[in-house]
């Protein structure tokens, strides 16, 4: 093995396994840990979920339960909710590990910061965004979005919601060392999230309207590789920094 | 002996505040070294810029004669370093907690995770939630990792906080036995160390002159 | 001890290197600045002709252009100080990334200010969603979270880095906005008419759009010089050269 000479061995005693560490071991036990703490509290789940239910409802209660009127506008509101929804569920993505000191271990681990990064954001996206994603059709239903949109607005959506929690990330890396983050975590990262918003909007609108919509979904794709490149590499720079806030 | 872990002109500024300057050191294989001073001088600083966490600070580190910079994994696979949170999660059990510090190293299997809890008085606790154990208990998690990791340099930033006094005797015969075995280590404490080998001290928070090694 | 004492020298000496030369570069800076807005301002609202469909309203273009030239490049310039700072450790680039971001963000705002107040004349309505107008307010709110980013930390050294790695993810960012949001205006509103875009300005109209665009750009140099100096002060007043600056006044 090509990294038994990186240990340095003081007795046997102290060496159970010549094993070199490894990586990928350490992005998959970083995986199973913490989707096992979301398994304990499978509320942080939901709480989720049930925002962009709520934020979706306010839209025809607020403005026009109109049929004609809500079609024009569900592409819009569901993508706007599917954000928001993120953008808060982000907020405790590091807090925890920060708190309990998990945090300093990960960063001085012999693994790059960033698949540790990337291992955490993965979860994030598997209990928050794919369960946007899954939910999204249904609402869309008591927004009477045309019949052409479903399909692309899941596409969006799971293209979609992978890169606003990346570049969510770095946000929440940035401010997880600070006392109050909540407002200031969603002014640092909103702007950002305009152009797959943007995109996720323009791709159901154009399918509404029976216009090809390849090129959207190859534009968020190239987002969602861009953000998946840098994201975790910024997010992985700025957690170095909070430790020492 | 070999020497593990060395310093160079270490100085750590931390907003306007100088908190030591041109510190020396050289930890040897076999060597234990406390970091002492009064509060607020910079010893969890120190400890912090040793493991790589902060990185404000001149001077030059090397670990076995090569600078930690030039290759820092090399550094981080042979470190242990236990700080002021234990870093355990309170929705996982201590077993749990451990196969994931595990996975970031090596890889232990069940029996040796046990054996790793019994030596630090917690056989029974294995499956339970550390949510259900006292701050001492989940300290004790976390100085279970010394059993595993193999790891030759230990940093520990207070590792008596919340231990009862039976405890503290066995994390310094621990200590003492990893000394022995030609391991390093680095520790502060406010405890008065009884420990068989000889303990070397920085001692921070005084003038310049006396900040020096006492090998 | 040599390579302690250029180590110090480094990190010690290049502020006041920086105060010293920037001292003495203010002035120059200062009167060309003033020349040169002085000039463009005057040869753009009385010599330069009207424009065939807007007539005189037009001429708001002399501070709305070099304004948003600046907010964008103020921004760019914040980054690579930033990540200079972050890579180098550099403290004065540090101060520098600092000082831009408030005069960046005033420049945004001058250029969305001007914006709307020639949308008045020229659409009817003081606020329309014209592309380069809404890239120029997300630009603002960019701006928004550098500034309170840096101010959200107790540490000023974390905060400049935290605020780096974030100007530097705008950097990124801006052109995908930029492009986006240019995207999203011709789908919903297509050709209108946009700022700037003109098919072909004469020179008697782009000469001094030039001479404003430099004076604008000296001005700030100024600015920035002046406001990174003050900064130095501030966070180097436990050094013995800013004693001794304190006790010569």
């Amino acid at each position: 093995m090509a990294n038994d000479k990186h240990s340095l061995r003081v007795t046997d005693k102290y060496s159970p396994q010549v094993i070199s560490v490894s990586s990928w071991r350490a992005f998959t036990g970083t995986l199973k840990r913490d989707l096992l703490l979301v398994f304990r509290r499978r509320s942080d789940v939901v709480n989720p979920l049930l925002f962009f239910t709520i934020v979706v409802t306010l839209f025809p209660l607020g403005i026009s339960p109109e049929s004609e009127f809500l079609a024009q506008i569900a592409a819009g509101v569901l993508w706007v909710a599917a954000l928001l929804a993120t953008l808060l569920s982000l907020d405790s993505l590091f807090q925890q590990d920060m708190a309990d000191g998990s945090l300093e271990q990960l960063v001085i681990s012999p693994h790059p910061l960033a698949v540790m990064v990337l291992s955490k954001v993965l979860v994030h996206w598997l209990v928050t965004g794919l369960p946007l994603t899954l939910l999204a059709p249904l609402l869309a239903v008591m927004m009477f979005l045309p019949d052409e949109g479903y399909s692309t607005l899941f596409l969006t959506l799971l293209m979609g919601t992978p890169t606003l929690s990346l570049v969510g990330a770095i946000g929440a890396a940035l401010t997880v060392g600070l006392r109050r983050t909540g407002v200031l975590m969603t002014l640092l990262i909103l702007p950002l999230y305009i152009p797959v918003l943007i995109f996720g909007t323009g791709a159901v609108i154009s399918a509404v309207n029976g216009m090809a919509v390849a090129g959207h979904l190859a534009i968020m794709g190239a987002m969602l590789m861009v953000a998946l490149v840098m994201a975790p590499l910024a997010a992985g720079a700025a957690l170095r920094i909070s430790l020492n806030g | 002996m070999q020497v593990l872990l060395s310093g160079q002109g270490l100085s750590c500024e931390r907003d306007d505040r100088l908190l030591f300057k041109d510190l020396d050191f050289k930890l040897h294989c076999g060597d234990v070294l406390q970091v002492a001073g009064p509060n607020g001088t910079g010893k969890t600083s120190l400890l912090r810029i040793l493991a790589g966490l902060l990185p404000d600070y001149d001077g030059e580190l090397y670990f076995q004669g090569r600078a930690i910079h030039d290759d820092p994994d090399i550094f981080r696979e042979n470190l242990l370093f236990i700080g002021h949170q234990p870093g355990i999660k309170l929705n996982l059990t201590p077993e749990e907690n451990l196969r994931w510090y595990q996975s970031l190293y090596h890889p232990a299997n069940k029996e040796q995770i046990f054996h790793a809890l019994a030596q630090v008085k917690l056989t029974g606790f294995e499956d339970v939630p550390c949510y259900t154990l006292s701050a001492g208990q989940h300290r004790r998690v976390a100085l279970a990792r010394l059993f595993l990791q193999g790891a030759p340099l230990w940093i520990l930033d207070e590792p008596f906080t919340a231990i009862d006094q039976a405890g503290v005797k066995e994390v310094e015969q621990l200590i003492a036995d990893h000394a022995k075995n030609g391991g390093g280590v680095i520790l502060t404490t406010h405890h008065n160390l009884s420990l068989p080998t000889e303990l070397n001290v920085i001692q921070l928070g005084q003038r310049q002159q006396s900040e020096t090694e006492q090998t | 001890m040599w390579k302690t004492f250029v180590a110090w020298f480094h990190r010690m000496g290049s502020p006041k290197w920086f105060y010293d030369i920037t001292g003495r570069w203010i002035p120059w800076f200062a009167v060309a600045s003033a020349l040169l807005l002085i000039a463009g301002t005057v040869w753009a609202l009385a010599f330069a002709p009207e424009d065939y469909q807007q007539g005189n309203s037009f001429r708001i273009i002399y501070i709305h252009v070099p304004a948003a030239i600046l907010a964008q490049s103020i921004f760019f310039l914040m980054a690579m100080a930033g990540a200079v700072g972050l890579i180098w450790k550099m403290k004065v680039a540090d101060m520098v990334a600092k000082s831009c971001a408030p005069i960046g963000a005033s420049m945004t705002f001058i250029a969305l200010f001007t914006g709307a107040v020639w949308g008045k004349p020229t659409w009817g309505a003081w606020w329309v969603w014209d592309a380069r107008l809404t890239a120029m307010l997300i630009l603002l709110f960019l701006y928004f979270g550098v500034i309170a980013l840096q101010s959200a930390f107790d540490s000023k050294q974390s905060g400049a880095r935290a605020s780096a790695i974030l100007s530097l993810v705008g950097v990124v960012n801006i052109p995908i906005i930029k492009y986006s949001v240019e995207w999203w205006n011709t789908l919903h509103q297509p050709a209108t008419f946009t700022l700037t875009e003109k098919p072909a300005m004469p020179a008697e109209m782009w000469v001094p759009l030039l001479v404003m665009v430099i004076g604008f750009y000296c001005f700030f140099g100024t600015i920035l010089m002046m406001r990174t100096r003050n900064e130095i002060l501030e966070r180097e007043k436990r050094t013995h050269w800013v004693q001794g600056l304190l006790s010569k006044k």
